[in-house]
């Protein structure tokens, strides 16, 4: 076929000279894909890995508009729209499940968030080099814990019976508190548990941050006058915003996103009243009572909330400091 | 220089108090957990232990030692902890280095198209269905293949070797080498760095590992550790396998002092991995923060 094209046959009409330069374009691309056959048989596993296990139950999503039944699969099950969507929002359970997701976002957000900052620029100010570091691996450490062991040790901490805390209550003369028994106190309990394991690691990235300032910075406030407490107000604060609004950015995305984990392992029967989120009412009521297509719903609903809630921060991010994800 | 102001010291002695309480915050319990492992069952109910042991024993350790269901999960743990992470890095590194090189046509697209999977996620049932239809749920491969590669580690993988001279493998080229004898002899042996970095990121996350088990393992056979800390801790049994309890016979351990017990072995290959996670998390958030 080569051979052909490249024979002098004299004049060409148009439409042979166009098949011939798209052979040659086929040609050379497969001659390009067949020199590199290494690279790119090499990606194939990863592709299909990600095809399956990511693209393939993003399809399968589609449940959340039919009945789905597990023995008429996909294409069986009867499609019903967006009734469970309308079921969800008369359902009394999953609005006081979604409430207790968006309280528990909201004091995420507003509580949990900046102590990572706060700790870093702390952390930055201790003049020690021993000793930060030795403070760094400590409140590094609990991130590499998992939420199991976790809920043990603020389980067991926490208990009436032998926990540290209600012990040191007594001391004080105050009544033992059930603390893991109480709708009251599990909100505090997993914000506060989510404050004890991350913020300690969420400090890398700003410290990481903070020794990315220009040291002349400090050192013309100094010539200007500015104390150290000054310093920090003026120069490693703002030179901080524009990580602060890229990660704040990112936790908006992941506002309903509390983790199945970190707050399954501290429900009970007692507690689920406040503690109960989205995630793990899918669980609840998806795995264990098989309302197949209701709870891929709630999930639906989820991450489209997510995604609204990480565009309009995007927009208003970037009209204010402009700084944007995208 | 002028010497810092009265305000100034004062904030860090302030600053210095504070941050080495909240130091104590984060060791203390885990000091507690430890002295309730090893003390007596009257010593723990009587809510006498605090960071000390109260008559000191080590029964509780001796019984979860000699528990049958704490040997099979620790097991399953190492195990899936130890092949898991093979599978990760060589998934990872599989996808990673072709699309790192600038040959690879296309690679603009399977950056996207990965980047999509970060961004939208599918819900749990969806996920669940798939999984019955490659018959993995009850499944110990369930631990292992859904979760090859990391997003997220596949980006820090990605920037590592295309950071990594070119010149090296264009020399390689004209000494003869093939493609899979510059990943052999050129790639590899630099990215050693990366592999240690990832490798223990993805064995930390997979011996935390609790909900995949949770969704997809009915059989405690194959409950990995977690689940298995996590049922003691919902039971006052004192073993996942309800048959096998003996507690009246064992009059000086208590549920409590065993769960302590489980808790601080569970933890126990974490803290020993510490010191070199430690050299390494630094540079993997740095890598992975690089706006990709």
């Amino acid at each position: 076929m080569k051979s052909m094209d490249t024979m002098p046959t004299g004049r060409e009409s148009p439409r042979q000279r166009i098949s011939s330069s798209l052979n040659e374009r086929i040609s050379s691309t497969s001659r390009y894909l067949w020199r590199y056959r290494t690279l790119y048989l090499l990606s194939i596993p990863g592709i299909l890995y990600f095809l399956i296990f990511k693209y393939v139950p993003l399809f399968g999503s589609v449940i959340a508009f039919q009945n789905y039944n597990i023995f008429k699969g996909f294409s069986g099950s009867e499609w019903v729209g967006l009734e469970h969507f309308r079921t969800m929002f008369a359902h009394y359970d999953f609005l006081r499940i979604l409430n207790n997701t968006l309280l528990l976002g909201l004091y995420d957000l507003v509580i949990a968030f900046p102590v990572p900052i706060v700790l870093a620029i702390l952390l930055n100010e201790v003049r020690l080099v021993v000793y930060k570091r030795f403070l760094q691996t400590i409140v590094y450490m609990p991130h590499f814990l998992s939420w199991v062991v976790i809920s043990g040790i603020f389980i067991g901490i926490f208990s009436t019976d032998a926990g540290v805390v209600n012990k040191a209550l007594g001391l004080l003369g105050l009544e033992p508190i059930y603390f893991l028994g109480e709708d009251s106190y599990i909100r505090t309990i997993l914000i506060g548990s989510g404050i004890w394991r991350d913020s300690g690691y969420g400090t890398i990235i700003f410290l990481a941050a903070i020794a990315g300032i220009n040291p002349d910075l400090y050192e013309a406030a100094e010539v200007d006058g500015a104390g150290r407490l000054k310093q920090i107000w003026s120069i490693t604060l703002p030179s901080l915003l524009p990580t602060i609004t890229i990660l704040l950015l990112l936790h908006i995305g992941k506002f309903m996103d509390l983790g199945f984990e970190r707050v399954y392992v501290f429900l009970n029967p007692l507690n689920t009243g406040s503690g109960e989120i989205l995630d793990t009412y899918i669980y609840k009521a998806g795995l264990m009572s098989q309302q197949y297509s209701y709870t891929t719903a709630i999930g639906l609903f989820k991450s489209v909330v997510g995604l609204v809630l990480i565009m309009i921060g995007n927009i208003f991010s970037k009209k204010t400091t402009g700084e944007s994800l995208y | 220089m002028r010497l810092p102001s009265v305000r100034y010291r004062i904030f860090n002695v302030v600053n210095l108090i504070f941050l080495s309480l909240l130091s104590l915050t984060m060791i203390l319990p885990f000091v507690n957990v430890l002295a309730q492992s090893l003390s007596s069952s009257e010593a723990i109910m009587n809510g006498e232990v605090s960071f000390w042991p109260v008559a000191f024993t080590w029964i509780n350790y001796e019984y979860v030692f000699g528990d049958f269901s704490f040997w099979r999960a620790f097991a399953v743990s190492v195990g899936v902890t130890l092949v898991g992470t093979f599978v990760n890095l060589v998934a990872t590194a599989s996808l990673a280095y072709p699309i790192s090189r600038t040959e690879y046509k296309g690679r603009g697209f399977i950056v996207m198209f990965v980047l999509i999977t970060v961004v939208f996620s599918a819900p749990l049932i969806p996920n669940f269905i798939l999984m019955r239809e490659l018959h993995l749920v009850n499944n110990p491969l369930v631990l292992i293949v859904p979760g090859a590669i990391n997003a997220f580690n596949f980006f820090v993988m990605r920037s590592f070797f295309a950071q990594l001279p070119t010149e090296l493998i264009d020399a390689a080229r004209i000494d003869g080498c093939g493609e899979l004898g510059i990943i052999g002899r050129i790639i590899l042996p630099l990215s050693k760095p990366v592999m240690a970095s990832l490798g223990i990121f993805y064995a930390v996350s997979h011996w935390n590992s609790y909900s995949t088990a949770l969704y997809y393992l009915n059989d405690s056979a194959w409950w990995p550790i977690q689940v298995m800390l996590k049922k003691l801790f919902e039971s006052d049994e004192i073993s996942v396998d309800s048959g096998s309890s003996m507690y009246s016979s064992l009059a000086h351990t208590s549920p409590e002092g065993i769960k302590m017990a489980t808790i601080i072995i569970a933890t126990l290959p974490i803290i020993i991995i510490y010191p070199f996670l430690q050299r390494h998390f630094v540079k993997g958030i740095m890598v992975g923060s690089v706006k990709s």
